[in-house]
């Protein structure tokens, strides 16, 4: 039994931390947030030189091994910087479709411009009826010649304004929620028939409303076989779930960090409020919940990594996520609560990584979903 | 023991609600309903409403324009409002300056500031917290120094509400440095138009500023402003406190957004099929919720009791402010988990009046995160729920 990392993987964390260090203070992150793209392409592009965009695919794809602890250290890495680069959705959630339905050229194209930072993806998976069962898509994708009609309204799609190319899944046959019937296409997204209303969301990431009307696509643009990319689109969301994960484990990590400092600094009645026995033992359930949240987000990466069924690992990533958003909301709202006023201002990054964990939570489901979820499977 | 009405509280209660039905304004309704923010010519447009119909400022003595209904009267008056959504006045001016004026203040002091207060000519806001001095309020630095017919006030106000739209603000400052801090506080009226007041706006994480900071700068303040003697402030500020802990539980929203979190819930997708209010986990959590509303109700009504029978407001408000709190709070988690991905978009404007475009996302569900980010400072403000839960060990339990 080990835990320690590997010494690639220690590089890898140091070569993040160095760069978030350095390049990531709180102002730049909100000059980046109020840029015309609301993401800094800049950043990006270091990301390909740096290799960051290889880490989410195998190396038989032409990446750098792709496995989910991996993808847990930079992103642990990211959430304390709570980066506002679109990585999980680009990178981890289309990245880990495209790896597994794609074939040929094709994917090696698609990857080989992923990996490079050319290629902006968004995933479009989630509609106004879905909540977070990506199983439940009502978007038509119906034949027409050699082309492919889709029609629908993607809503959450996170990366939307600034994405090349956006991944639809999209139903060729069945009712809305049968697992069978639902492909994935590439679609342009200056297709036209396509229209997106754009937002920041609460955590300053940029995500888009698309509703597709009459879209033509070529039948070959779909990735993989019709009809049987839900399987597919699982794994991926399974991946980028312990993406979000690690990244909140971060970011609570931040929290607590600075709520500890806080109250060393902070006093009041003439003493520093942390030597209130009632603060501190609040701050030490603060830890308990950020250690509990790492060890499970530690599991869930594993059970991926390895040899389980795909029920297992269904299972494990619900477990972590469930056990996350419980995380997010005690650490959370008592990293507010212990600031007090102060954390509830636009001018401590607190209050951002607050907003931020908060998303976080119901990225891919809230911890109640997948409470739920657990139980079933 | 009973909590039953009498017949004539009961015809109260249905006046009450006929009036809001006709008098509260259609177009304030519809900004309540959708969870646009009101802004200040709305709130006073109510407020003067309330005013001709002589229901301004229900917890007022008859002498200065008040009404004259029992403690039950205006629990009810409370508590139609509150399940109507018909708003509370901003409470700085009508409850919170106000009493003490009526208790402290010259006559001269009272004819010159009631009257526009119940009318609403007035905006007043708040200066008590500063940077350093937060929940440890007597610790406050504002100074204000004596020179002949006026003070000299310097320093500096923080988590001032909506003084952008105030004439006056109330203060507590600092006029004896050589005597526990307690007993060296002044409390004096500032008009907001003075030389030397600049404000600075703090926008929260909801995006709104709907606080500031405020600096005061050399500022000029007529000795007459101030109220009682000097020194005693912290006395009248202790007051003032007191009269601020009415209708502090929020039942009567609570009850609105209980309901409103039903509707919602019966018209959300699961993604499975179902709709969320067949959710068992859901269900099961807003139950919790409706038992401790109750609980909360029960233990507003036995603290309406006492008041009625003479006593004096005791400990029990911070078992209500605590409670109502932390219970709201619960609530706004379960509008974002309702609201799902459609609270994710961070679009302010669209909550703000004269908004004019196509909201994101159904109904108002782009508000719920707003909401349950603004709202985690009710656990702060007010005395945050740390300091209630030390009045209670002091105060109650003796430790």
């Amino acid at each position: 039994m080990d835990f320690s990392y590997t010494d690639v993987q220690q590089m890898l964390q140091d070569s993040v931390q160095k760069f978030v260090q350095k390049s990531y203070d709180f102002d730049t992150r909100n000059t980046i947030l109020n840029s015309e793209k609301g993401y800094s392409n800049e950043n990006w592009q270091l990301f390909a030189e740096l290799g960051w965009l290889a880490v989410p695919f195998s190396e038989e794809d032409g990446g750098l091994g792709g496995s989910a602890v991996d993808l847990m250290v930079i992103m642990e890495e990211f959430g304390k910087a709570n980066l506002i680069e679109p990585y999980t959705a680009a990178a981890v959630l289309s990245g880990s479709l495209v790896a597994e339905l794609a074939t040929g050229e094709a994917k090696t194209m698609l990857v080989e411009s992923i990996i490079g930072g050319e290629l902006l993806l968004a995933s479009a998976f989630a509609e106004p009826g879905s909540r977070f069962n990506p199983g439940s898509v009502a978007t038509s994708a119906t034949a027409d010649g050699d082309d492919v009609i889709l029609n629908g309204t993607k809503v959450a799609v996170e990366n939307g304004p600034n994405a090349n190319k956006l991944l639809v899944s999209a139903r060729e046959s069945g009712d809305v929620r049968d697992a069978q019937g639902i492909s994935v296409f590439v679609v342009d997204a200056s297709t036209p028939g396509i229209s997106m209303r754009s937002y920041q969301t609460v955590d300053g990431k940029m995500a888009s409303e698309v509703t597709l009307t009459d879209v033509k696509v070529p039948a070959s643009n779909r990735l993989g076989e019709a009809g049987a990319a839900l399987p597919a689109i699982e794994v991926a969301t399974n991946r980028a779930i312990v993406a979000v994960s690690a990244e909140a484990v971060g970011a609570l990590e931040v929290l607590l960090q600075k709520t500890v400092e806080y109250s060393k600094t902070r006093k009041q009645f003439g003493t520093p409020i942390g030597t209130f026995q009632a603060l501190q033992h609040r701050m030490a359930d603060m830890f308990i919940q950020c250690q509990l949240a790492r060890s499970i987000v530690i599991m869930a990466a594993m059970i991926l990594d390895g040899d389980d069924s795909a029920e297992e690992k269904a299972r494990a990533v619900a477990a972590a996520k469930s056990r996350i958003g419980k995380a997010i909301k005690d650490v959370g709202q008592e990293a507010i609560q212990i600031h007090g006023g102060i954390a509830m201002t636009e001018e401590l990054d607190v209050g951002h990584l607050f907003k931020r964990v908060t998303a976080l939570d119901l990225a891919f489901g809230d911890g109640d979903y997948h409470t739920q979820r657990f139980a079933q499977l | 023991m009973n909590a039953d009405f009498t017949a004539e509280e009961l015809a109260f209660q249905e006046e009450v609600r006929e009036f809001l039905r006709s008098e509260f304004p259609a177009d304030l309704k519809t900004k309540v309903d959708a969870s646009v923010r009101l802004d200040k010519e709305d709130m006073v447009r109510w407020q003067k409403i309330l005013f001709e119909k002589g229901w301004a400022a229900p917890t007022w003595p008859v002498e200065h324009g008040g009404t004259s209904w029992s403690h039950t009267q205006r629990h009810i008056f409370a508590t139609e409002m509150g399940l109507y959504g018909a708003p509370e006045p901003i409470p700085f001016g009508m409850k919170m300056v106000a009493p003490v004026i009526m208790a402290y203040g010259t006559e001269e002091q009272k004819q010159r500031f009631l009257p526009d207060i119940l009318e609403s000519n007035s905006w007043w806001c708040q200066g008590y917290s500063e940077p350093n001095a937060g929940s440890d309020l007597a610790s406050l630095k504002t100074a204000a120094v004596r020179d002949g017919d006026e003070y000299i006030v310097n320093g500096s106000k923080t988590w001032n509400t909506l003084g952008q739209y105030a004439d006056w603000i109330f203060c507590l400052v600092r006029t004896d440095n050589t005597v526990k801090k307690q007993e060296g506080i002044s409390f004096l009226l500032i008009d907001m138009k003075t030389p030397g007041i600049t404000l600075k706006p703090i926008v929260l994480l909801d995006g709104f500023p709907e606080v500031n900071e405020v600096f005061f700068d050399d500022v000029r303040v007529p000795a007459e402003n101030l109220i009682g003697e000097e020194n005693k402030g912290w006395t009248y500020a202790k007051v003032l406190l007191t009269h601020e802990r009415t209708n502090i539980a929020g039942v009567p929203r609570g009850k609105r957004r209980l309901k409103a979190l039903k509707n919602i819930a019966a018209e959300t997708d699961d993604g499975f099929g179902g709709k969320m209010i067949d959710s068992a986990s859901f269900k099961h959590r807003l139950a919790e919720v409706e038992i401790e509303l109750k609980a909360l109700e029960y233990s507003e009504l036995r603290t309406l009791a006492a008041l009625s029978v003479g006593k004096a407001p005791g400990p029990e408000s911070s078992i209500l402010k605590i409670v109502g709190t932390e219970l709201a709070q619960r609530m706004d988690e379960m509008f974002v988990e309702l609201a799902g991905y459609n609270c994710l978009p961070f679009v302010p404007e669209q909550f703000e009046p004269g908004f004019a475009g196509e909201p994101i996302g159904p109904g108002n569900s782009a508000s719920a995160a707003l909401t349950y980010f603004n709202n985690r400072k009710l656990s702060i403000f007010g005395g945050s729920n740390e300091i209630q839960r030390n009045i209670i060990s002091k105060a109650v339990l003796g430790l």
